[in-house]
């Protein structure tokens, strides 16, 4: 597959936010991005013309119930059969902020057995409560086996903004270790919250900004095809896009989200 | 038949609930001696069936499909028949 015949959908729905952002890092990577919404993916596309999907960011549905929960379901009710071939068929998806919370509702993540029927893990109300906007530091954990990480070095520390009110990963309490040495074992842990030294949060705010679980930050599947994180990439691609730049002599021409782009499409060049 | 229905979806035990202790703590800041307070979110609506059990395996249902993440969270179903 040549890159420019590669075709990226970023899904919207009502509340749905950074869409235009996904796209125009696409764009300037040279691939096809359509923001389609999912009424119209519904009733007039097809999920299966596209070879990446993105659930953006935002606050899906007015976050009613639980953030991502009702978005999950309504995807799970309509596109279910082509939702399933995209997976068994390993074309990638990304889950970003709103769209991680999707994809763990949906029962796509941590997906130890393929889609489970039930969320297996939950982001839930941020430790200390609130919605909470800044720039964090992660670093990156993966041993390659998520697709989108893989043009990043393992224990590399990136700098990227987080902005939500949910987003404190954790697992049912009585099979947290389990379920921990599940992502271990399978290389599914991708990213840790971390100080700009690379030293883990170990829970402490704002270093950990939402009192995720082992200071989890994002994870993959166990194919590595899927892939969510509470940060937005797409808000740090450009290095215009960072807090420091009017402090900066010099910058790099791109911020640390643009390797997550670079990887993914890398990944079906090589891929299909 | 047309039945009421409440569904209580609260936290599980053992899991913090930063809503309920923000509240709780300013509670105490306004005077009340509490010690702690949960949050959790009732849904209520009328559902039509052709029977009880029906009903009551419907609302189970849709507390596993939607009200409820299993991962964190309990759930009470309460039915009654409208009259």
């Amino acid at each position: 597959m040549k890159r420019e015949e590669i075709k990226v959908c970023v899904l919207r729905v009502g509340g749905t936010n950074c869409d235009t952002e996904t796209k125009r890092a696409f764009d300037e990577l040279g691939v096809q991005t359509e923001v389609v919404h999912v009424n119209e993916m519904v009733k007039r596309r097809n999920l299966l013309e596209y070879n990446a999907l993105v659930f953006p960011g935002g606050f899906s549905h007015g976050d009613y119930v639980r953030a991502g929960a009702i978005w999950a379901k309504l995807i799970l009710a309509k596109l279910h059969k082509e939702l399933k071939t995209f997976v068994y068929e390993n074309r990638p998806i990304l889950g970003i902020c709103n769209g991680f919370q999707v994809l763990v509702e949906a029962g796509l993540l941590p997906g130890f057995d393929n889609i489970s029927p039930y969320p297996k893990a939950a982001l839930a109300t941020n430790f200390p409560p609130g919605y909470n906007c800044r720039w964090i530091y992660i670093k990156h954990e993966n041993n390659e086996k998520c697709i989108f990480t893989r043009k990043i070095p393992k224990g590399k520390i990136l700098r990227m903004p987080v902005a939500h009110s949910q987003g404190r990963f954790i697992f049912t309490k009585e099979k947290e270790k389990q379920h921990l040495n599940r992502l271990y074992e399978n290389d599914q842990l991708v990213f840790r919250y971390c100080d700009k030294n690379g030293e883990y949060a170990e829970g402490r705010f704002p270093t950990n900004p939402n009192g995720s679980f082992h200071d989890i930050v994002g994870i993959c599947n166990p194919e590595g095809t899927i892939f969510g994180l509470m940060p937005h990439p797409e808000r740090a691609f450009y290095w215009w896009q960072q807090p420091d730049w009017t402090r900066q002599a010099q910058m790099p021409q791109y911020g640390d989200g643009k390797p997550i782009f670079e990887s993914l499409i890398e990944y079906l060049l090589k891929k299909f | 038949m047309k039945f009421q229905l409440r569904i209580e979806v609260s936290l599980k035990p053992g899991h913090s609930d930063p809503e309920g202790e923000t509240t709780a703590h300013l509670l105490n800041e306004l005077g009340y001696k509490i010690e702690r307070v949960n949050v959790s979110k009732v849904y209520s609506g009328i559902l039509e069936t052709e029977s009880l059990k029906e009903a009551q395996m419907k609302a189970e249902e849709m507390c596993k499909r939607l009200l409820a993440n299993p991962t964190k969270d309990n759930y009470a179903i309460m039915i009654e028949e409208e009259k």
